[in-house]
This record gives C-alpha cells, structure tokens and sequence, in this order.
C-alpha cells in the first residue's frame, strides 16, 4: 500500500445499479497516492446453480439484475438453444426475442441518461446534492424529465409484451418463445414510434451538443487510450442481438474479429486481484498489461463498419466527424454513443413491429443434437455478454461462467477513477462533496450495473491481521 | 401540510424492485407532490438525513455492510417495509445458503475456465466488507412492518400500498395485487 495519510471513501457509489465503493489514499498535502473502485457484494450465482436443471437458467440468472434482466434472460435462453441442438430459431421465435432485447436496450439508455446521469451534465458536477437528482431535473425540466420517464415506460411495455412482466419475465425458452405479439399489443406500441423516434433524436442533439459545447473539459475528464470490445455482425454492421466478437485498438486497427463466441477461451481471460471482487477481463493475445478493453456503446459505435438503420447511422457519421473518423477514447464520449443506440433501438422497433412474422405461430424449434456445453453471447445495454454452461445427461448445470459487461469495463472504471482523482482532486486545498462526485460522474459514464458484476461469491477470511504503520503484523485472529 | 418522507436502499437485491417503483411511471409526478426522497440510489444522500416516515427494503442481508444499512434504517424510519422475495425470504441470493462458502470461493477465483490468477489467494482487501454465514431476511435482522410479495411486487403493488400509507388509510391490498413469483 502507498504511503498515505489520510483515506477518503465514497460510498455507497450513488446512481448506479448495485454495490461499489470508491477509495483515494490521500498525503499530507492531499495528493493522491492511490484511487480504486472496489465492487464490495457477492452472491455466488456460479457455484449455486450447479445442479439446477438447465431449463431453469433464463428465469434463474435474471435475477443478477434489475435493470437488464432481459440480457441474462436472452443470454441464457441462447446457451440454452445450442445445448438442445437448436442452431436456427423460428421466425417468430428469434423476431420475439429480437423485440424484447432492443426494447431492454432502449428503457436501459433512457434510464440511465435521464433518470441517473441527466443531473450531472443539467446543473453541473458539482450541483447542490439536494437538487442533483431526477427529481431536482423534473422540478426544473419537467418536459425533459416527462420524456424520460415516457421513453422507459416505452422500452417496459415492448418487455412486459415479449416476456409477459416488465421486470424478470419468462418469454424465453429452449428453442425459442412462449408467445407471440398480438395485434393489438402491436398496435398500441407502433401507436408511440413516431414520439419515441423524435424524443430521441432530440435526445442524440441533447448529449451531442453537451460533447459539443464541452469539449475541452470532456477531451480531459477520464479520458484514455484503450482497447474496445463488441460482437459485430458478419457485414460489420452493429448488431445488439447476435453476431461475433471485434477486438480494436485505440487507433482503430483490429486485433482480433469475427471469433466466434463458442472460441472465446482462445481470447478472454479474467485476472483476480486482491481489493476487488469483480475480476478484470483481458485479451489473450495481449496479456493482462496493455490487453484490457472498453465495451459498452461507445465500443460498440467504435469497433463497427456501420449501423443498418438511417438515422443512427447519420448520428455515427455525424459522431466521427469530431474525431476525423478514429475511435473516440473519452470516457464522457459514452453519453453520446448511448443515445445514437437509443436512437438505432427504436428504428429497430419500429420495422419489427411492421413484420408479420411476429404474429406467426410457429414459436419453438425443434430440439437437434444435443450438446454438453455451449457459449453465448449478446450485446447487453452495458457491454458484451457471455454465458458459458455445461450440463450433464441428467440436465443439470456442472459448470457455468458468466462474463458480465461491467465486469469487461473493470479497469477502464478504474482508470477513470484514478485519472479524475489526479486531475480534479489532487493538491485541492479543500476535498468538498461536488469535487468527489466528479469521480461518480466518471463512473456513471459506464453506466455500470454492480449487481450484474458480482456474481462471484467470497467468504469470510479466515484470518484477521492487525498491521502497524511500519507494516508488521501485531496481532492475528484466525477462526476456529 | 409537510410532505412525507421516504428512504429506499437495495441490500442483496438486484435493484429490480427499485426497477418496479420506477415502473409507476408518470405517476412519479403524483409521489413527488405527496413525498421528499430522503437517502435512496436514486440521489445522491449516502446516509439518511433525518427522521424518514416510510423506508422501503429491498434484498435480504448477506454481508455486514448490509446489515449496517438495515439497522440504519430501522433506526430512523417510523415503518418499515420489506419490499420483494429478497427482503422477505432471502430469495435467488439464498440458494447459497445449500453451498459450502469455500467451494463458493474456489468456483470464481480459482477455477473459473477463463481465471488467470497465479498467486492462487482469493479477494480478502479490507476494504472488501465481510460476508455473512447465510443470507438473512431483513425480517430476522430487525423488525419490519409490512410485506410486499413479488420478484418484483409489481409498480401497481408499490403504488397501492405507498398511497394507502401516505393518506392514512389501510394497507389493504386486493388479491390480484398480491403475487409470490
């Protein structure tokens, strides 16, 4: 541990989903020595779902998250295909789920730009804390605040319609969907497109003119040179649902693309550290020192050739025209990239929802040949998902990984963290409440969800040594 | 009149009951005329400010650190309310309470397929807070008042019994409100 003498500790980690805490070891003259984020809950969803059978695991390891039970849902369903030999859905089936995703998608980019980061970017990072909250945005922006709440309220109503509740649903199932769009649930969500469509172009104009208007302070705030990670389409084009895995650099050039997911053992590995129960992922190929990557939307719009869809493609285009056409680094540039999917969502919405096949009634496809083991991934609203089973003849799970998208954005978190630390808090004479939430916008750019990254289960130590300040241990407690 | 206050928190949740709250949708504009936010994920206050009138809990307890939230919370709220599975029996979190905590352990950070980890030690940071032998329902930790079933209650649930609070009347919810899924 650095020298310090002084420790300061944000917690808990305020508008984000689950449990994270921030610690900065601080000098005589406040400088900083060290800056982590520590993710602090556990569960155990990897071990405890041994021996459940695996028809259960959509339904199961939603529950990780809230906010994006639909990915881990979808996940698992897709896993869950390839273990019963399905490689192709159903129309029906796969335009089902499609629907479902992009709505999840589209409530997830709301939330987190209106409800969660909103406040920071309206009254500014170092807002009084009473007002800096979506209530203080609805008392001072009610029609911008309306908006957001309508355009979740969107994105739940295509769930509640796909999976049939608008949290933890069950539309999913082995080899397909338990039921179809009817007419009239179609008609009452295509009766809302065109309002989602225009609030969200204006939406993109909102964070695009923020990137804009603050361009000298986004170009610093967190900002950093990485790696970026997505599934991309065959073509290259974004693709949320399905697709295989592009690795690029920070200059764009690409390390590694179109793996396919059940290879992703070749490239992905996950390394522990002591202070933190979220692992942090890297590639292979690179190692642990310079492989780590960015996901997430702003890896999403960095790493694909382009977006099928008109006007978040022009929302692409129009995005690059500030970095001459390389991948933006800036952590703050997420804000942005979120809205052109927000944006991309609702196109994809709006064309599913005019296909007839989504009133088909052919909704499972029929079992293959079986397998033992499958990977899946998806592109979740917060980055890469893989879901990795075993099963044995009996149907029960023997082994499962889960890579979950906040996890794959451990170490850029944490070098936001520091990087923030160093530039806006170290040396300051006073370290106020607004100055530390600086670090918690840097954070809320990734939009992390804690609760999905902390299925990894630890338990008590063992031992308890008490250390004095030359580092020698006094005293230890070991437990019976 | 002075409006009510309300605190919320996530323990071993997994904030989907908050998701559910949030699914009142514009009816927010309604509970913002009845209610002040005291300390909740959704601002900014990392503890309660005051003497809060209606806590809302979601998750079990399954570290020391929610433990401490609970009773915090138990300490300043005048009623106290366990908000889904999770809060009230333990739920999906519990299912570790069949599993040997090592073997827990062993699972994620050592033998994961995708685990790279030499030193072969385990997280144990002190920072990191210290778990619980078991997942605790918030009911065996302190005393709650009320019960709201669901994985999630669902935004109608929420809003029925929060309303019925805040005007003084009963918590008496019809049956089709009331779900254990």
């Amino acid at each position: 541990m650095p020298e310090a003498t002084r420790r300061i500790v944000i917690e808990p980690l305020t508008r984000v989903e689950g449990h994270g805490k921030v610690s900065i070891l601080l000098d005589d003259n406040n400088r900083v020595a060290q800056a982590r984020l520590h993710i602090v809950e556990f569960r155990g969803f990897e071990r405890f779902i041994q021996g459940r059978p695996f028809w259960e695991l959509p339904v199961l390891v939603q529950r990780l998250c809230g906010i994006c039970p639909v990915s881990h849902h979808l996940c698992a369903a897709k896993a869950i295909d390839g273990i019963i030999g399905v490689d192709q859905l159903t129309p029906t089936g796969e335009k089902m789920r499609r629907l479902m995703h992009y709505g999840q998608i589209f409530q997830s980019h709301a939330l987190h730009f209106f409800h969660l980061a909103s406040p920071d970017l309206l009254f500014g990072f170092d807002a009084p804390v009473e007002k800096r909250n979506v209530i203080g945005v609805i008392a001072e922006h009610p029609d911008l605040a309306v908006q957001g709440v309508m355009m979740r309220k969107f994105g739940q109503e295509i769930i509640k319609a796909t999976a049939g509740k608008k949290v933890h649903g069950t539309g999913a199932i082995p080899g397909g969907i338990n039921k179809n769009l009817s007419i009239a649930e179609r008609d009452e969500l295509l009766a809302e497109v065109d309002q989602m469509m225009e609030w969200s172009l204006k939406a993109v104009e909102i964070a695009r003119q923020y990137t804009l208007t603050n361009l000298a302070t986004v170009s610093e705030f967190g900002a950093f040179d990485s790696n970026h990670l997505s599934l991309v389409r065959a073509d290259g084009a974004m693709d949320l649902y399905d697709g295989k895995l592009r690795a690029i650099a920070a200059d764009g050039s690409q390390i590694i693309d179109q793996v396919a997911p059940l290879d992703y053992l070749d490239e992905i590995a996950e390394e522990v550290r002591s202070w933190s129960y979220m692992k942090f992922p890297f590639l292979k190929k690179l190692g642990p020192e310079t492989g780590w990557f960015r996901v997430g939307p702003l890896a999403r719009v960095n790493a694909c050739d382009f977006i099928d869809t008109p006007k978040a493609e022009a929302a692409r285009r129009e995005f690059f025209e500030v970095t001459d056409g390389v991948p933006s680094n800036l952590t703050m540039a997420y804000h942005w990239s979120r809205m052109i999917e927000l944006l991309h969502s609702v196109e994809v919405i709006g064309d599913l929802l005019h296909d007839g096949d989504l009133q088909g009634d052919d909704l499972v496809a029929p079992p293959g040949e079986r397998r033992g083991e499958y990977v899946a991934m998806l592109e979740a609203p917060r980055g890469t998902l893989t879901h990795h089973y075993r099963v044995d003849e009996n149907d029960q799970v023997t082994m499962a990984n889960l890579i979950v998208s906040t996890t794959c954005n451990n170490e850029a978190m944490n070098r936001a963290v520091a990087k923030i630390a160093e530039d806006e808090i170290s040396g300051a004479p006073e370290i106020t409440e607004g100055l530390l939430n600086n670090i918690e916008v840097g954070v809320r750019a990734y939009d992390p969800c804690l609760s999905c990254a902390t299925h990894a289960l630890g338990q008590m130590p063992l031992e308890v040594k008490l250390i004095d300040a030359e580092g020698n241990t006094v005293d230890r407690r070991t437990r019976p | 009149m002075a409006k009510a206050k309300v605190a919320t928190t996530s323990l071993c949740g997994c904030f989907g009951c908050h998701m559910s709250l949030l699914d009142i949708d514009e009816r927010i504009l309604e509970l913002i005329e009845l209610v002040d936010f005291d300390r909740s994920p959704i601002n900014d206050f990392k503890e309660i400010q005051g003497p809060v009138d209606i806590g809302l809990i979601e998750g079990g307890c399954a570290n020391e650190e929610n433990v401490k939230v609970l009773q915090e919370f138990r300490r300043h709220c005048k009623v106290l309310i366990s908000v889904g599975d999770c809060a009230i029996n333990g739920g999906i979190p519990a299912m570790r309470n069949m599993v040997p905590l090592a073997e827990c352990y062993e699972e994620a950070f050592l033998k994961g397929p995708t685990v790279v980890n030499p030193s072969g030690k385990v997280p144990d940071d002190e920072e990191i807070p210290l778990l619980l032998d078991k997942v605790y329902p918030a009911h065996e930790v302190v005393k709650m008042d009320y019960h709201l079933p669901g994985c999630p209650p669902s935004a109608d649930t929420l809003w029925a019994a929060l309303t019925a609070l805040l005007t003084g009347k009963p918590v008496d919810l019809p049956y089709e409100l009331v779900k254990y899924d």
